[in-house]
């Protein structure tokens, strides 16, 4: 099989040909890295490990030659710098941890090696996983595989997961690692045709994963179809002793509940996800979806969850305040980069003010803000009881039924230095996604068609905790319905 | 609410950053459009309701007494920018 | 508020001042790992050797909890009989300091583990005051910063990073040091019968952070300063006499105080400002989303409360009753569980009294001399019960028995010898043979005439002669004997 079209193949595609012995762990490996060293115009892998990769394809090639290996054998992937990789530079793609290498491995990435797959690199990321664009990244941002059909212009990934989601689209990576705070795996997805799926809090270990905002960052994958992500998740999620907030539960066979019937299913359309301006695009795609899985069986109901309008704003007090604590260790004492000044509280003022970007300073200052003494109740308190308002809503919508539906993103992707300065604009990009993180709850985007301007959509179901597999089905069907096969044109080689 | 100069200072102050005396005023108006943004929780009735600082419904995890981890001085002080005899070292402290 | 007479004012310039003191002890919970990791708690390791990852705080690590941890903290809230909350929270405590790997502290802020409870202090006078407790909690402790090694430089260590710490916080129910002395060794005390800690001071797994304030009596609190981590219970009594005197001075003066932190130091016994704490603190503690609440069953806290030992009230109480102890002598033999374990065993069954005069005075001064602690002690309980009854009975004299004493003291327990057979041996049994006593005194009698002609006139000469007798005999004989016989050999009445 030619190099070139081993990189057209899906994980499970190219899992099945591995076992099937069509190729080597190797030549699969290969083919990816030449994708990546191609591909490097889309500025999504930030650190290369192809030697890495080469020795680790290897040990698969040995291992699958005699019928071993795990469920990820021999696949190729990149990993969202985010992760901590032991031995390989870690930076969250922040000027402040520097050429910080840990001495640890993350445990989402460590479940990912034991099962086999093959590290790639290290991919490009919003700094601390904080933006919607992958434009407060230190190395600078993506460019989305995908451009507007009219204008040559280069879009943006989407973000914080950018470069996993770049990095997907144009083939480098069979699937690609993520994390999601506020929709950092989902709305990257929705921008660029790729599968996003967050998985309910808890589901993966945060353990050795760089922290932005505690009680809302969840790891999942990204991948090219939804089958992939059902793979990917098996092998990422898990119980971890390391982890207080990480659950012990087992994990199902998510491969196993694709393909189900979804007669007798019920799905929730939300009103209140039906926003002021509203695209006719959006508009349209959604009742699209809703067809689709009417079609296929599925019983639509309405349902309302009155406080969505309020989990942006209660999402900008928590996600800042949890990051303005989560961040205080990065100080230039124990590792990354440091500033001096003729005292420490000139060093640790330099080292921060230099080492964090604007994006990162504001939501700092924003944090410390809201939870400062004689603000603490009109702000953080107060957001951590619309917190529970908005939980309370799902649980009452999920009393009616099994999934919602919901667009992934009020757009498709934009132009990169569109919302650069606009803080505000750029937080709405998540107004469809935030209040999945804010009740813990399972969120994935599929692909669902193409707008006028070329430029791929996505549609959003929400889950009940831990109904992740009853999410794949359904996405599933979507995936099948939208037939969604549209590729970028490859204009980065 | 909203922030002005000596506010955004004093914050900059708590949180260790250092802003440029020029940037002071301009972050401000930054920080306030958010603030604005935020504050329309106000209008939410919260009465009876109580925070929810966890979405996780289960026990805290118990690790037991045993002595499991340490002993690797060298990876702790290894991305260190600056260390001496297997200290941490910063510019001097007056207490 | 107890408002009753206070005979501990210190009179200034304008009158008496009443001294108002409440103390935050923080206690090294005793355990082998630390709060929220896997790595040791031992003291003095080399620099950083006892740090994981979590302590060192790198990027993406999580805190899980030592359970350990938690049941010391329960144990200790029901040894003070406090309120047990099986619902409390983490909070984090945001500051900077190069000490302070994550940028913050995780401790408990609204909702601690343990409520309100009391301990009973003890006073010289013999006399007992309850002090309230607020509150308990857990919380981590800092690393180490040094600031002496280099010009330029504070170098950290961060061995002693995330070791759990229980802060103990008084209510201001103190008004001398005397008194805020003894609630450190009650409370220490009380720690180290429960085994939560070892109260050892010097390596500073216990200190003080003392707030103190003056006023008039009757008048409402006053400003009040912290003297922060005093590490000795004799510091804490100069720092708090220095201190009071500094604030007395400035009211008097005109001045007012301002409430600020302070540091002891015991070089000169003054305290003084901490410029490096002068900066408005703003702790923005909020609840850590790390962790999540701590939370445990009644049953749990139950069998806690089952497994405690008898604490020194209790058990000072009993040594009055059950020994016929003075609350004086019962109240020295309780302040360390192992010296009252061993007055107990060394007591069981014979002359407890005798038991306790002999710990107390012969014992204590032995180790003392020696600097030995009672646990290494050279004569074993069971020879000094022995020692006792031999003395009870009258097989050896009291003069003997200390000489018999400072025989085992010296052998130390390896050689164990019983006291008997240190009498046997050295044939030390008391005579009390009537015929052999009256022939040492007929012959001290006879060899001294002119003082039996002295002593006629002089009946107090007599204890001479008793004394020349007890010497003859190398002590042996029973001195009630020899009196006896002096007095009516000499033609004394009784």
């Amino acid at each position: 099989m030619r190099a070139s079209k081993l990189t057209d193949l899906s994980l499970a595609e190219a899992r099945d040909g591995l076992l099937q012995k069509d190729f080597t762990s190797e030549e699969l490996t290969q083919a990816h890295i030449s994708a990546m060293e191609a591909g490097r115009k889309l500025n999504a892998v930030i650190l290369e490990t192809p030697e890495k990769a080469i020795d680790m394809a290897k040990a698969c090639d040995a291992k699958l030659s005699y019928g071993g290996g795990g469920a990820l054998e021999g696949l190729p992937i990149g990993v969202k710098d985010l992760f901590c990789t032991k031995g390989v530079r870690t930076t969250a793609c922040s000027k402040i941890l520097g050429d910080f290498t840990p001495p640890y491995e993350s445990t989402v990435t460590q479940n990912l090696w034991d099962a086999g797959a093959v590290h790639l690199g290290k991919l490009n990321n919003d700094e601390f996983a904080m933006g919607s664009s992958n434009e407060t990244s230190c190395f600078g941002p993506v460019n989305n595989p995908w451009r507007n059909k009219a204008k040559e212009t280069n879009l943006v990934p989407g973000g914080s997961s950018g470069g996993s989601s770049a990095s997907v689209a144009a083939h480098i990576g069979v699937a690609a690692t993520a994390t999601d705070t506020g929709g950092s795996i989902r709305q990257p997805a929705a921008f660029t045709g790729t599968v996003g799926l967050k998985p309910t809090y808890g589901r993966c270990s945060r353990w050795g994963i760089v922290a932005f905002a505690s009680s809302l960052d969840q790891a999942g994958p990204i991948t090219r179809t939804v089958r992939d992500s059902a793979i990917m998740l098996g092998a990422m999620a898990g119980h971890d002793a390391k982890d207080t907030t990480s659950i012990d539960t087992p994990v199902p066979d998510y491969e196993a509940a694709l393909g189900v019937n979804l007669n007798g299913k019920k799905v929730g359309i939300p009103k209140e996800y039906r926003i002021d301006g509203m695209s006719d695009e959006i508009e349209k795609l959604w009742q699209q979806g809703i067809y689709w899985l009417k079609d296929a069986g599925a019983e639509i109901v309405d349902v309302s969850l009155p406080h969505t309008k309020y989990a942006l704003p209660a999402y900008y007090i928590i996600a800042p305040a949890e990051a303005s604590s989560n961040l205080a260790r990065y100080d230039g004492v124990r590792y990354g980069t440091r500033h001096e000044g003729d005292n420490l509280l000139e060093m640790y003022e330099k080292t921060r003010g230099a080492g964090f970007g604007a994006e990162v300073r504001r939501r700092i200052m924003i944090g410390t803000y809201v939870l400062s003494a004689g603000y603490y109740d009109a702000y953080y308190l107060k957001a951590l009881k619309v917190r529970r308002l908005i939980s309370d809503d799902f649980k009452q919508a999920f009393e009616k039924c099994d999934v919602l539906l919901t667009p992934a993103t009020p757009s498709s992707a934009f132009t990169i230095g569109e919302n650069l300065h606009d803080p505000l604009a750029m937080y709405m990009n998540d107004v469809f996604t935030v209040t999945v993180n804010l009740a813990g709850l399972p969120g994935i985007s599929v692909p669902a068609g193409l707008n006028m301007q070329g430029l791929p959509l996505g549609l959003q179901l929400i889950g009940q905790p831990f109904g992740e597999e009853a999410l794949l089905g359904i996405a599933e069907k979507i995936e099948q319905a939208a037939e969604f096969d549209a590729r970028p044109e490859v204009w980065w080689n | 609410m909203s922030v002005d100069d000596k506010t955004v200072h004093r914050i900059a102050r708590l949180a260790r950053i250092a802003v440029p005396k020029e940037e002071i005023s301009s972050l401000g108006t930054e920080l306030n459009a958010i603030l604005g943004f935020i504050e329309q929780l106000s209008e939410v009735n919260t009465d009876d309701i109580l925070p929810m600082t966890a979405v996780v419904e289960t026990e805290i995890k118990r690790r037991e007494d045993a002595v499991t981890d340490g002993g690797y001085v060298e990876d702790i002080t290894a991305n260190a920018p600056a260390s001496d005899d297997d200290y941490f070292a910063v510019p001097k402290v007056v207490e | 508020m107890n408002e009753a007479t206070n005979d501990n004012l210190i009179s200034g310039a304008t009158g008496d001042w009443e001294v108002v003191l409440g103390l935050e002890v923080h206690a090294q919970v005793l355990s082998e790992a630390k709060l929220f990791s896997g790595a040791a708690t031992e003291y003095g390791a080399e620099p950083n050797t006892q740090v994981s990852l979590v302590d060192a705080a790198m990027p993406g690590m999580l805190p899980v909890i030592n359970w350990k941890c938690v049941e010391q903290a329960v144990r200790t809230g029901l040894g003070l009989k406090a309120q047990i909350n099986n619902y409390s929270v983490f909070d984090r405590k945001n500051y900077f300091y190069p000490d302070l790997p994550q940028g913050y502290q995780i401790s408990q802020f609204l909702q601690p583990v343990v409520g309100e409870g009391e301990i009973i202090i003890d006073l010289d006078d013999g006399s007992t005051k309850i002090v309230g407790i607020e509150r308990l909690h857990l919380e981590q402790d800092a690393g180490k910063s040094v600031h002496d090694q280099h010009p330029d430089l504070s170098f950290v260590d961060l061995n002693r990073s995330g070791v759990a710490l229980m802060e103990i916080v008084s209510r201001p129910d103190m008004r001398s040091s005397a008194e805020a002395q003894a609630y450190v060794k009650k409370l220490r005390a009380i720690l180290r019968y429960l085994g939560t800690c070892d109260g050892n001071m010097e390596q500073g797994s216990m200190r003080a952070d003392v707030n103190v304030s003056v006023r008039k009596q009757g008048d409402p609190l006053g400003t009040r300063c912290e003297i922060k981590n005093v590490n000795s219970i004799r510091f804490i009594g100069q720092a708090i006499e220095h201190e009071a005197r500094r604030q007395i001075a400035i009211i008097e003066d005109g001045g007012s105080i301002a409430q600020e932190t302070r540091l002891f130091d015991p070089k000169n016994g003054e305290t003084r400002s901490m410029r490096s704490k002068e900066e408005a603190h703003d702790y923005r503690y909020f609840p850590d989303p790390d962790l999540l609440p701590l939370t445990f069953s009644q049953d749990f806290v139950d069998e806690i409360a089952a497994s405690l030992p008898e604490l020194p009230d209790t058990k000072k109480a009993r040594f009055i009753s059950d020994y016929g102890l003075s609350a004086y002598d019962a109240g020295i033999l309780v302040a360390e569980a192992e010296s009252a374990a061993y007055f107990e065993e060394a007591a069981t069954g014979r002359d407890a009294k005798t038991v306790a005069n002999m710990v107390i005075g012969s014992l204590f001064a032995g180790l003392n001399k020696a600097g030995l602690n009672i646990i290494n002690s050279p004569v074993t309980p069971e020879n000094l019960g022995v020692l006792v009854d031999l003395l009870s009975d009258d097989t050896i004299s009291s003069r003997i028995a200390k000489d018999v004493f400072e025989m085992m003291f010296e052998d130390g327990p390896d050689q164990g010898k019983s006291p008997s057979v240190i009498v046997e041996e050295k044939s030390l049994k008391q005579v009390t043979d009537t015929g052999a006593i009256e022939a040492a005194v007929d012959e001290v009698l006879s060899a001294n005439p002119e003082k039996v002609a002295q002593a006629k006139e002089k009946p107090k000469m007599a204890g001479w002669f008793v004394g020349q007798v007890m010497q003859s005999t190398g002590g042996k004989a029973n001195p009630q004997s020899v009196n006896k016989l002096v007095l009516q050999k000499l033609g004394i009445e009784e």
